[in-house]
């Protein structure tokens, strides 16, 4: 009965959405306000039908409900309460209706508010995400329905069925698989929403843009409409990055943060084309310039969210007959292209009212240098589309599969983000629309020779890979510039208003959020960037079998293996600890607990890494095997990951940059 | 020299050989290659799991990547360099085993092409550029300009008389 009106739910959410579409572009072209504003209320409606069903499948995850295919498989009696609401979005189907109701919170967010104000767009933004939204129903209710039951035929045989097949029964296992161990991490409970809420909310600006273009309102209008929606959508998307980031650091048990790997791309991708566009919209707000660029980009950035959303969990990109066999594979693939070829068509027929109002009138302007940033964002997604895709194509054509693995993409894609790097250090300081080498050489000089003298320290230490030095070049250069701009705000300030260092610290960020908080997001990346080198570069590891008493040495450190002890918990899993001392010149530090967990549920191990963590390196420890009955002998790796403490405290620096930026501020309330 | 004594010299010289050549297998048999755990997992970190997905063999959890590491510590003891290694398990499972696609074939586009492409990003923007400075010079002649300057500095010293008599 509750899967009934799960379903049924989902049903009705489905007629709902399809209902709001077709009377918005009815009301639109009869111009006919009832039917719109009968579309704006049905689409408002689809929220709370979409609540309800997430409670429905919340309930039926939590009570244990296993005859539900997909309760079985995300779920388990030993599972603790919080991770069964985790296991919401714990595998493909849930994902699908969490996604789709996160989509419906957006649409009712933007109907909720300033519908008067934004009337000429609205109707079309309520096509747009309901159409998006009908797509993801109809893969949750033909494809991947998460109410589906298990139904025991007469000749014995176990059928997975919305609805009972003739002659069968109800199958109730008494207990589930249980989520995927490497799911049950703190990061991970977070993880995901946050990459579907930056996902989302990159529908909200491309719904506006497609609205600005059917109607013909091309100006920055749209832009200034969804500016916040936009920064709101990259500070999601940042922070699923960042927590993905420390997911595979702490659980996925290979020393490091981030293995190229085709479904952390899929979530980069949008990322890259995200952050190109929220530098470029800024020339169209200052200059009226690039208008048609910024629709490219926003197109793009919609369909690669589509893209990400499918890639993350279908897996169906490891081979062409997954991808086949895959029944929302071609279906995700037929409406990206279908979305991508309508908008580009809508912009086309648009294209001459979408030209610059104004020139680049200086190869040094901040303008120039924001079309060069987008080029290198550009680049990084070519690279990252190409590493992903190209292992199908290669299948397909010469039906020998390819890898990418780390070293390729790092060759591929260090020269851009270094690029990006001299840019951070450059553009801020730069001028809008003149800048010549004379202005620039003037304010550039200042904050360079502070650069020059850290190269000058790296050198000193010892340190000689030309990586290495280029990068903390960088690092640098980016850091001085930022802080002789805030600099340089404060002392006109302190000179004009009388105001103290701190107060006008305040003052500055609080009357320019946006460009203030960009610079405070620009410090968070070259914290992240010193992490980065740190583990790229000077990353050290090795490997031994030891018995009680032995040591393993690296850099400076002395690994001592103390003990080893195997027990079973109560909520179902078998564990192996290990106790291990790290001593460096003699001196006993900490003693870690690097372990082993087997989960019965689902019959998988997961590696917790032991992790000592300073701000000049960390010490990660893994326990690689033991000898299950004495325990006496255990293998270990050990590696030394310089600086990656930088990396979470420059996210963590990031995100407050992104929150300053994105805060509102009344009294500037944009639209004209 | 008797010939006797010559055939008697290399007899000598060929067992002496001998037992040195013997020796020195023996000698090897004795003291085989010690392989280190770090020296497998350099070779296995620039190989991937033919079976799992994008998960290279030093780090794989799977006991066929354990008999896979046997494997190339085997191959180490036997004296193999690490690039015969990676060169037998591309022949026993495929390229794929590869830490990126070998620059033959098809595979010659993912070294072109993207860069390529970011050349013509490149190339595009800076024909943009230069095509915006162009049009933004190209309309102001030098007979224009002073005409219009003079038009324009003249009403505005009208504008200023005219504020001047108010």
């Amino acid at each position: 009965m509750t899967v009934d009106l799960g379903f049924g739910l989902l049903i009705l959410a489905l007629i709902v959405t399809s209902y709001a579409a077709v009377a918005a572009i009815v009301g639109v072209s009869r111009n006919d306000n009832r039917w719109v504003n009968s579309a704006r209320l049905a689409s408002l409606i689809t929220f709370p039908l979409l609540t309800l069903a997430v409670v429905v499948l919340l309930y039926l995850i939590t009570t244990g409900h296993y005859e539900v295919s997909y309760v079985y498989a995300v779920s388990s009696n030993a599972m603790p309460l919080y991770l069964k609401l985790t296991a919401l979005w714990g595998g493909q189907a849930g994902s699908l209706v969490f996604w789709s109701w996160l989509m419906a919170a957006f649409s009712s967010a933007v109907m909720l508010r300033k519908w008067d104000r934004d009337r000429e767009f609205l109707p079309w933004v309520i096509v747009v995400t309901m159409i998006t939204l009908i797509f993801f129903l109809g893969m949750v209710i033909f494809f991947e329905n998460p109410f589906v039951r298990f139904w025991g035929t007469p000749m014995g045989a176990r059928i997975e069925a919305m609805f009972p097949p003739v002659g069968s029964e109800l199958l109730v296992p008494n207990d589930g698989r249980g989520l995927n161990p490497l799911l049950r991490h703190p990061g991970m409970i977070i993880h995901p929403p946050m990459l579907y809420l930056g996902f989302v909310s990159f529908v909200i600006p491309f719904a506006f843009a497609l609205a600005a273009l059917i109607t013909g309102r091309t100006d920055d209008r749209w832009i200034r409409i969804t500016r916040r929606w936009t920064l709101v959508a990259w500070l999601f998307l940042t922070i699923g990055l960042v927590l993905g980031m420390r997911w595979a650091y702490d659980v996925l048990g290979w020393g490091g943060y981030w293995g190229w790997d085709p479904v952390e791309i899929a979530a980069l991708m949008p990322w890259l084309t995200g952050t190109a566009f929220l530098h470029s919209v800024m020339i169209q707000e200052k200059r009226g310039m690039f208008k048609q660029w910024n629709m490219l980009l926003i197109i793009l950035t919609y369909d690669l969210v589509i893209y990400g959303t499918f890639l993350t969990r279908s897996g169906v990109l490891s081979s062409v007959h997954a991808f086949a066999q895959s029944a929302i594979g071609p279906l995700f693939f037929a409406f990206i292209a279908l979305t991508f070829v309508v908008s580009i068509w809508l912009m086309l027929l648009r294209w001459k009212s979408l030209r610059s109002e104004g020139q680049l009138q200086s190869l040094l302007s901040r303008e120039t240098l924001f079309l060069i940033n987008n080029l290198l964002f550009l680049g990084l997604f070519i690279e990252c589309f190409w590493g992903v895709n190209f292992p199908l194509l290669s299948e397909l054509v010469t039906g020998q599969k390819v890898t990418f693995g780390p070293e390729w993409y790092i060759r591929a894609t260090g020269p851009l983000w270094g690029g990006l790097l001299l840019l951070m250090g450059i553009a801020p300081i730069s001028a809008w629309q003149i800048s010549t080498i004379k202005t620039l050489g003037r304010a550039f000089w200042k904050p360079f020779i502070p650069s020059l003298a850290a190269v000058g320290v790296v050198l000193a230490l010892g340190i000689r890979q030309p990586g290495a030095i280029i990068g903390f070049w960088l690092v640098a250069l980016v850091a001085s510039v930022t802080i002789y701009e805030y600099w340089r705000g404060i002392r006109a300030r302190s000179h004009s208003t009388g105001e103290n260092v701190f107060q006008a610290i305040w003052r500055l960020t609080e009357k320019n959020r946006r460009r203030y908080g960009g610079y405070i997001i620009h410090l968070g990346i070259i914290f992240m960037a010193l992490g980065v080198i740190g583990i790229e570069v000077f990353q050290q590891q090795t490997q031994g079998a030891l018995t009680p008493g032995q040591q393993l040495e690296l850099a400076d450190y002395t690994v001592t293996y103390k003990s080893l002890a195997e027990w079973d918990t109560a909520d179902g899993k078998n564990v192996a600890r290990a106790v291990m001392e790290v001593s460096r010149d003699g001196k006993v530090l900490q003693e870690l607990y690097p372990r082993r967990d087997y989960y019965y549920d689902s019959q998988q191990p997961m590696t917790i890494p032991g992790v000592r963590s300073t701000i000049e390196d960390d010490i990660y420890v893994i326990l690689v095997d033991w000898e299950p009955i004495s325990t006496r002998q255990a293998t270990f790796k050990v590696f030394r990951n310089p600086l990656v403490s930088w990396l979470w405290f420059g996210s963590i620096i990031l995100i407050l940059g992104s929150i300053i930026a994105v805060w509102p501020t009344p009294e500037r309330e944009s639209a004209r | 020299m008797k010939k006797s004594t010559v055939v008697l010299g290399i007899g000598l010289l060929v067992i002496l050989l001998g037992f040195t050549f013997t020796g020195r297998v023996q000698a090897q048999e004795q003291t085989p290659v010690v392989v280190t755990d770090d020296q497998v997992n350099q070779v296995a970190s620039q190989l991937y799991c033919p079976v799992c997905e994008n998960i290279s063999l030093d780090v794989c959890p799977t006991q066929a990547c354990e008999q896979w590491r046997s494997l190339i510590r085997e191959k180490l003891e036997a004296g193999w360099s690490a690039e015969q290694i990676k060169e037998y398990f591309a022949a026993q499972y495929g390229d794929r085993v590869l830490p990126e696609p070998p620059k033959k074939g098809l595979n010659w586009m993912v070294y072109i092409l993207p860069p390529a492409m970011i050349a013509g990003g490149a190339l595009l923007l800076a024909w943009i550029i230069l095509g915006m400075r162009a049009r933004k010079v190209a309309p102001v002649s030098a007979e224009q300009t002073p005409q219009s300057s003079g038009e324009y500095l003249a009403r505005v010293e009208e504008e200023l008389l005219k504020r001047k008599g108010e």
